[in-house]
């Protein structure tokens, strides 16, 4: 497995806020893609009414998971697929080793998977001899920088194009040390050649899954760069690894929440490559794979169903909610420490290895709520870290100056007109010493917020005062 | 083993043992029935109106369309293509009877191999089976006469589609799938592969700006041809 450093959080956020170099990154990327969701959201009048059906949809399957994943297997093995199943991430592992040894690989190609990390299945090949090659342009470089995508969907959001630059100028060694990149389109043409040779050399070829099918026993992956599609059809054998969670009952159920997922991610009406793929090389086929195998992980993901975090699993790994998050936006995907960035991180990490390494993760958010109101299957982020927090405050794993803090705001706060009239006084306090900047860099008792943001100064009165003004006037009935 | 303990668990979160047998009857009727969920207005148009937002759709992802009134028009309409586009008269073509069918010597310059799609190709020519209008979107399932290889090798895809073949949404490609296609494998409908297309190859890794043709072609031309008076 990566080594898990989200339990140096505060210390990554506050690297990462200093590095001009990511700081530069995150702001030419992030606004982008909000723009584009936004676009593509507001020529599909119907979006709001899909998001209820796709959460309706992924909590029908959930609610009967077990009927649908046996369905697809056997769907799978009539289309002469097999299926595998590990409950762990070695487990896991090990079958991918198993296959690739059986079919005698010396190399590997693989599409973008976020199981693939997850598993950190790439080590583990090498550490065998067999040499895996990330085909995703994003994953490409990150696989020769050694590191971890930064983001689900952009793995190199961290990069700027010097960056790219640079490591393909140590990497291609064999190309002339003086070219020149005039555009970025000749970084691309670069590593088009280059991996174009790794395709046609592959033995196995391994993807993901954004879905899968029980009616067709199909597995689907969406890209944009048709790595993908040569990773599963080029190579003799294709390995797909996915999560239980990934199964949906049909072809109907899949097409509504593919509605939802290309807006949502890149804001695309639609991915330029949606695949279906189902089992092995037909009878007079004159390409495809001979073989097909699906892993199916569970990884700590059936002991999320029937808790406070089984709605976690409705997601769909668009990265709407770390694009549209604040503290994701000043400091990138790599803080968080682990696979998975943002606040779906910060629910699904805690699930997955354990809230006392990665406590800190839940309480990496404002409580903005945006990350709720975009995400397309109505998953209660910030509710779902809230429960975390709960966990992590039951457990007494909170420092213990946070947890007495914490009990003298609980009691206040359970007290409404005594907290009102705290309330209103500190914020007239803070609004009348903050009245010239507007905001505080910092502040005696809450450096743990201002360390790493200012707090903006309250205007002089609460939300509760200024709604009963309102009202009063009548502006709010 | 691990299948059990799967399973096991799953059931133990949702507080429960197998299912009753009367509760997957009705599961195993939802996937029969495959219930539709909302299908989006915009593609409830008249025919005309469907072609047309085709189009648009294609031509907004970066792809070209060139209309034909017939398959006899076909070869005309790709020599012009690839003149236009300074590319050679030579491609790889699927192996498909319709497009076999295709009066070629009619313009001899044009060099047709047949088969799979190889990396020396620059240009191929696939078959669609149907394409949706909603998104500009091209359904190309894999089968002898269509193999994969052909929508992805070359740098530039050209793609004959039927007027007659294309829909409004998705789900009424699907059905085309469950009524027409049978998969002598499994029993089932669905083909080894079904890619739907939407636009050429593009990457956006690199400081999230778009540049096209990745990994997959740079360019997609699709040659409609006009089969279906209602829809022109
Ligand atoms: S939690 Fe929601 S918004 Fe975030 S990646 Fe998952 S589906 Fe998308």
């Amino acid at each position: 497995m990566h080594v898990v450093t989200s339990p140096a959080f505060k210390e990554s956020a506050t690297a990462a806020i200093a590095n001009a170099g990511l700081q530069k990154a995150l702001a030419n990327s992030g606004p982008s893609f909000i723009a584009r969701r936004a676009s593509a959201v507001a020529r599909l009048p119907e979006f709001e009414r899909l998001r209820d059906i796709g959460r309706d949809i992924k909590n029908h399957t959930l609610a009967n998971l077990d009927f649908y994943l046996e369905a697809y297997e056997a769907r799978v093995l009539e289309a002469g697929g097999i299926v595998h199943w590990a409950a762990t991430a070695e487990e896991a592992r090990d079958i991918v080793l198993g296959i690739c040894q059986k079919a005698g690989a010396r190399t590997v190609t693989k599409g973008k998977s976020m199981i693939s990390e997850e598993i950190a299945v790439n080590d583990h090949l090498e550490r065998h001899g067999i040499t895996p090659v990330e085909t995703d342009l994003g994953e490409y470089i990150i696989q020769l920088r050694h590191e971890l995508p930064s983001h689900i969907i952009a793995p190199a959001f961290h990069l700027n194009r010097e960056d790219w630059e640079d490591q393909f100028r140590k990497s291609h060694t064999d190309l002339p040390a003086d070219r020149v990149f005039h555009e970025r389109r000749d970084i691309l043409t670069e590593a088009r050649a280059k991996l174009r040779q790794r395709f046609l050399a592959a033995d196995v070829g391994i993807t993901g899954a954004n879905f899968l099918i029980a009616e067709t026993g199909s597995s689907v992956i969406v890209t944009n760069e048709g790595n993908g599609d040569l990773t599963q059809t080029l190579p003799r054998v294709h390995i797909v690894l996915a999560s239980i969670e990934k199964v949906v009952p049909t072809l109907e159920d899949a097409t509504s929440l593919l509605r939802l997922l290309a807006r949502s991610a890149t804001g695309q009406d639609f991915s330029v490559y949606t695949t279906f793929s189902t089992g092995v090389r037909r009878a007079g086929d004159l390409d495809g794979p001979e073989e097909y195998h699906v892993v199916l992980l569970d990884n700590g993901r059936s002991n999320m169903l029937g808790s406070e975090f089984q709605d976690m699993l409705r997601c769909i790994r668009c990265a709407a909610c770390m694009n549209h998050c604040p503290v994701y936006g000043t400091v990138g995907g790599h803080a968080y420490g682990w696979v998975y960035p943002g606040p779906m991180g910060a629910v699904l990490t805690p699930s997955l290895v354990g809230i006392d390494q990665s406590g800190h993760l839940p309480n990496a958010s404002t409580f903005c709520g945006k990350c709720e109101s975009v995400c397309p299957v109505k998953i209660p982020l910030p509710n779902l870290m809230r429960h975390w927090r709960e966990r992590e405050f039951e457990r007494h794993l909170t420092p213990a100056a946070m947890r007495t803090n914490l009990a003298l705001w609980a009691w206040v706060a359970k007290r409404p007109a005594l907290y009102r009239l705290v309330t209103r006084a500190a914020a007239a306090a803070l609004g009348w010493l903050g009245r010239k900047r507007g905001r505080f860099s910092s502040l005696p008792l809450a450096s743990g917020w201002t360390g790493g943001r200012d707090l903006p100064a309250p205007e002089g009165d609460t939300f509760f005062a200024r709604y009963a003004k309102a009202q009063r006037a009548g502006k709010i009935r | 083993m691990s299948r059990e303990t799967i399973l096991t668990a799953i059931r133990r979160g949702l507080k429960r043992g197998e299912l009753p047998a009367d509760q997957q009857a009705m599961l195993r009727g939802r996937l029969a029935a495959h219930p539709r969920h909302l299908i989006p207005a915009r593609s409830r148009l008249p025919r005309a109106g469907q072609v047309a937002l085709f189009v648009a759709n294609v031509e907004r992802e970066f792809g070209t369309v060139a209309r034909v009134p017939d398959l006899d028009a076909v070869p005309g309409a790709i020599a012009d293509y690839l003149a236009a586009q300074n590319l050679p008269s030579e491609f790889v073509m699927a192996p498909h009877p319709e497009l076999q069918a295709i009066p070629w010597p009619e313009r001899p310059l044009l060099r047709i191999r047949e088969g799979r799609a190889e990396a020396s190709d620059t240009v191929s020519l696939q078959h669609a089976y149907a394409a949706i209008a909603e998104t500009g979107t091209l359904m190309l399932p894999s089968a002898p006469e269509r193999p994969t290889t052909i929508n992805l090798l070359a740098d530039t895809a050209i793609v004959l589609l039927r007027a007659s073949r294309l829909v409004g949404a998705y789900e009424e490609a699907w059905d085309m799938l469950r009524a027409e296609w049978k998969d002598t494998l499994s029993g089932g409908f669905m083909p080894r592969n079904v890619m739907l297309v939407t636009g050429p190859s593009r990457s956006a890794d690199i400081e999230q700006t778009l540049e096209l043709g990745a990994h997959g072609p740079r360019r997609l031309h699709v040659v409609l041809v006009d089969d279906e008076a209602g829809a022109l």
